[in-house]
């Protein structure tokens, strides 16, 4: 087998603007046997069309007394059971998207009890978390879901007590009859209420935002009794009779395969079942080679892999330097690349400017670290493979898994699991694969436990990256030219790898006269991947930051040149594009609400970013005082967001004040290191994460608006580094360039 | 070897005594209640209680525990599933994000409480400060160990009133 093959990077998650569906579904011929096509309404969703989610007729899903209108919704006696479609990995939309229904079923949320879907393109389209997408993909038709079930209960009722369907309203789980005071409660209808055909979705009247009860409100999260109780929710929790645990030993430098390995040893310790090598399919995101332990319990695995010996043969493996990488960086940031934008005329900007400013970027590789390690329960039995996963793309996972294990997706079912946390690590299904393809030569069932040092040696890191940024300003302060010369990676020596690449609309695009925006990859063979806000969580950094430069390089306020820069109220690009007015309302409620421009105690100072991204606007400012040891206090952060109707009030402000932590934590001490083609950290003791006492202040402001809904998982994050480090900049003259700051000397107090 | 958990004795046969306890917990007793994040003391997600204090399981030998009492997640509600003051409180405040570390932080913050039980910002800061959370929920783990605190006072309060 010749060299990796990156092909599929990239192609697993559908892009944010939701234009492409999950590669290798292979879930379209299941369960079709059951469900005449032609039965389904297909209900166009929000996003670019990509989206179609179908309702069925009550006979394809009805049993004897149960309303089911569609896959989100089973109503009878016993009571309200709503079916969350996507995983969740700690973003809340295991309790908003049911939220989303029962807000227009006009179900009482004490009512309701909500499970997990099963995994089922028929039934649901898409199933996946990332890119923020979750809450705008299924916002319009979990709506109509919860509509359909509503009119299907009230023209029940209707029949039953022989009135108007029109003179009858809903409230808290009940169908009421104004007139003659008479109510009844949805469990009690459920039986005739399947009888009823659905409602074409379309024709539907959805509620108008002042009459939402239960969205917009506190809500605690579904799962959160179980978890307080320490119920097995998450894929490392399962499992099953006879189940043995399986450890697996891939090459320190990725791309390498197995010569040899001392198996018989390793097959003579206590507890061990057996030890094996698996060569790998080739791709770099499904099966790496290595060495599969089989053991009666973890420890006796985990000793196992501690004693194994592998001879590994290197030739095709990562010799990745982040030294080496630097250097070329270094060299490449003179010499001119090819443009991604190019309006104006930098050069002449440059040559006429009043005054001119650079500076040079640089950013580290880190690594996803949700702290649940990748992990997979699997079992083939009789051809057919069963996995229980904690995997942010399930629909992928059983796509890959029915590959290496050389059956149809029909063969494989999913069980979605909750994730001890995503990040976008778990949009790569590596380690499904991998138990799968254990499981399928255990012939019992296994779960598949990486170690810490696994889960750092082999993620898909977020990429590192350089960017020469040179920019001028006229006599009057007005930033005139812009050039940013970005050195990114690639896997696949195609194109930048996920998150590393910039697109045609990255600020300041369309905002400034003359932009230059130019991009070089060097090769990299270290999977690098989506990471939380790919791509602006760090070209926030470099752009807030430079344009902060910018601004004390005229001699002005910041906010006031990132007001003048956003300019004119207008929508820039697609429908899912910045809309400047948006983003300067929110830039100023940030301001505002920190207090800009106000008196400081001595060694404070401020600092302000805005970044668009996933359909969010998002302002923040950060305040700090910095000692003469450069120890950063971070006395409080300041966000304010326009990301349309808020969903659950309770999960959204957790999502802002994580995103906080999240970016604070990162930009301050985290990095992952390459030489050799290994990665240098092993552990938590080298990968220091913020801890409670440097946790700062955070104020989340939401701004009511109207416009459609967003995710909150990502666009809170890309803000954050930029205010802290420009408030940094404020209170004591450093300007950071350099992420994590600890590599300029500077740590958290 | 026996081992006393959250008030039963569990018999865990020929295990090897070096097995660290959360693996003895977590493969052989079922209670996966406490979690495996790092395998190195330092996350915390793996917190349980001996004799009343915080120990990272995953580096405690199950040897080691001897005749002590092991209290874990599980064992936190009463036998009718009343979740206890810190529970409640997280649950109450919705703490968490992913989950993964909760029951890790709910065992610190009990050990807590049950040796401080007016912690101030400081105290919180330093108790909890062994205990990683990934998602950043720190704000609300630092009001939820606050709120439990004031719930148990009242609680005091009114059997003291009796
Ligand atoms: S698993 Fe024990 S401290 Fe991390
Ligand atoms: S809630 Fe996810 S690690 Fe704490």
């Amino acid at each position: 087998m010749s060299t990796l093959n990156y092909a599929d990077i990239g192609d697993v998650v559908p892009t944010v603007t939701g234009e492409r569906t999950v590669a290798g579904e292979g879930a379209s011929d299941l369960r079709i046997g059951k469900l005449d096509r032609r039965q389904f309404l297909k209900l166009t969703g929000l996003v670019g069309g990509g989206l179609m989610l179908s309702f069925t007729t009550p006979r394809a899903l009805a049993n004897a007394a149960a309303l089911r209108p569609n896959g989100y919704i089973k109503i009878d006696a016993t009571g309200i059971v709503l079916y969350a479609k996507n995983p969740e990995i700690g973003q809340g939309v295991k309790t908003s998207l049911p939220m989303i229904v029962a807000e227009e079923l006009d179900a009482a949320w004490g009512d309701v009890e909500v499970v997990q879907s099963t995994i089922d393109q028929n039934l649901y389209g898409v199933q996946f978390a990332g890119g923020s997408m979750s809450i705008p993909m299924n916002w319009d038709a979990l709506r109509r879901s919860g509509a359909a079930a509503r009119a299907m209960l009230v023209e029940a009722a209707a029949k039953r007590w022989g009135v108007e369907a029109a003179s009858l309203s809903t409230q808290d789980s009940y169908v009421i009859h104004a007139g003659s005071g008479r109510k009844l409660k949805y469990t009690e209808l459920a039986g005739e209420a399947a009888a009823v055909p659905v409602p074409d979705p379309q024709s539907l009247t959805l509620k108008k935002r002042d009459q939402f009860r239960l969205l917009g409100q506190r809500i605690t999260g579904v799962d959160n009794r179980a978890l307080v109780r320490g119920d097995p929710l998450f894929g490392i929790d399962q499992t099953l009779p006879g189940m043995q645990y399986a450890v697996y030993q891939k090459c320190p430098a990725i791309g390498g395969k197995v010569k040899s390995a001392n198996l018989d040893e390793i097959k003579g310790m206590p507890g061990v079942s057996d030890a094996f090598v698996l060569d790998g399919n080739g791709n770099a995101m499904e099966l790496l080679p290595g060495v599969a332990i089989i053991a009666a319990n973890t420890w006796s695995a985990l000793q196992a892999k501690r004693a194994l010996k592998v001879e590994w043969d290197e030739s095709d493996a990562s010799k990745d330097s982040w030294s080496h990488a630097k250097a070329e960086a270094e060299r490449l940031r003179s010499e001119s690349g090819p443009p991604v934008v190019n309006t104006g005329d930098v050069d002449a900007a440059f040559a006429s400017g009043a005054k001119q400013a650079s500076g040079f970027y640089t950013y580290h590789f880190v690594s996803h670290a949700t702290l649940e390690p990748q992990n997979c329960t699997a079992w083939f039995k009789d051809g057919a493979l069963e996995l229980w996963a904690p995997t942010q793309t399930p629909g992928q996972g059983i796509g890959s898994a029915a590959k290496v294990v050389g059956i149809s997706p029909s063969k494989v079912t999913l069980h979605q699991l909750r994730c001890g946390g995503g990040f976008g690590r778990r949009l790569y299904n590596d380690f499904t694969t991998e138990a799968a393809a254990i499981a399928k030569r255990a012939g019992v069932p296994i779960k598949l436990q990486w170690t810490r040092e696994d889960d750092m040696a082999y993620d898909l890191y977020r990429a590192g990256g350089f960017h020469q940024m040179d920019g001028s300003v006229d006599e009057n302060g007005k930033i005139t030219g812009w050039r940013d010369r970005f050195i990114t990676f690639t896997n696949d020596g195609r194109r930048p790898v996920s998150g590393g690449g910039l697109s045609p609309g990255v600020f300041p695009a369309g905002l400034v006269d003359s932009v230059r925006v130019e991009q070089t990859a060097l090769p990299w063979k270290n999977r690098c991947a989506a990471w939380r806000a790919p791509g602006s969580n760090v070209f926030g950094f470099v752009v807030q930051g430079f344009l902060d430069e910018l601004a004390h390089l005229a001699g002005r306020d910041p906010l006031e040149v990132l007001l003048e820069v956003l300019g004119e109220p207008r929508q820039m690009g697609g429908r899912r594009g910045m809309h400047t007015g948006r983003a300067a309302g929110v830039v100023k409620l940030a301001a505002k609400e920190a207090g800009w421009g106000r008196e400081l105690p001595d060694g404070h100072g401020l600092g302000i970013a805005f970044y668009y991204s996933h359909a969010g606007h998002i302002a923040e400012v950060a305040e700090v005082s910095v000692d003469d040891q450069k120890q950063v206090k971070v006395h409080k952060v300041t966000v304010a967001a326009d990301v349309g109707p808020i969903v659950n009030l309770s999960g959204a402000e957790n999502q802002m004040q994580g995103s906080v932590v999240d970016g604070l934590s990162t930009m301050t001490g985290l990095s992952v290191t390459f030489e050799d083609g290994r990665v240098e950290q092993s552990n938590f003791d080298q990968y220091p994460m913020l801890r409670m006492p440097s946790t700062p202040e955070v104020a989340v402001h939401f701004v009511d608006s109207d416009y459609p809904p967003t995710g909150l998982g990502e666009p809170a994050l890309p803000p954050l580094a930029p205010a802290v480090c420009n408030a940094i900049f404020a209170a004591c003259g450093h300007r950071i360039r350099t992420l994590p700051i600890s590599e300029e000397g500077f740590s958290l107090a | 070897m026996n081992l006393k958990v959250n008030g039963e004795v569990r018999n865990l046969g020929e295990i090897d005594p070096l097995t660290p306890l959360l693996w003895a917990l977590r493969d052989e007793l079922g209670l996966v209640g406490a979690k495996f994040g790092c395998g190195i003391s330092q996350c915390g997600a793996c917190t349980v209680l001996v004799d009343g204090q915080a120990v990272k399981s995953c580096s405690y030998p199950v040897s080691a525990v001897g005749e002590g009492q092991v209290t874990t997640i599980e064992g936190l509600a009463n036998g009718d599933g009343e979740l206890n003051a810190v529970q409640q409180a997280w649950v109450d405040l919705d703490v968490a994000q992913c989950g993964y570390c909760q029951a890790g932080q709910i065992m610190a913050a009990e050990a807590l409480l049950r040796t401080n039980s007016n912690p101030g910002d400081d105290d919180i800061d330093q108790a909890m400060a062994s205990n990683l959370c990934r998602c950043g929920t720190y704000i609300r783990i630092r009001e939820a160990v606050k709120m439990a605190a004031a719930v148990r006072h009242t609680a005091e309060a009114a059997d003291a009133a009796e």
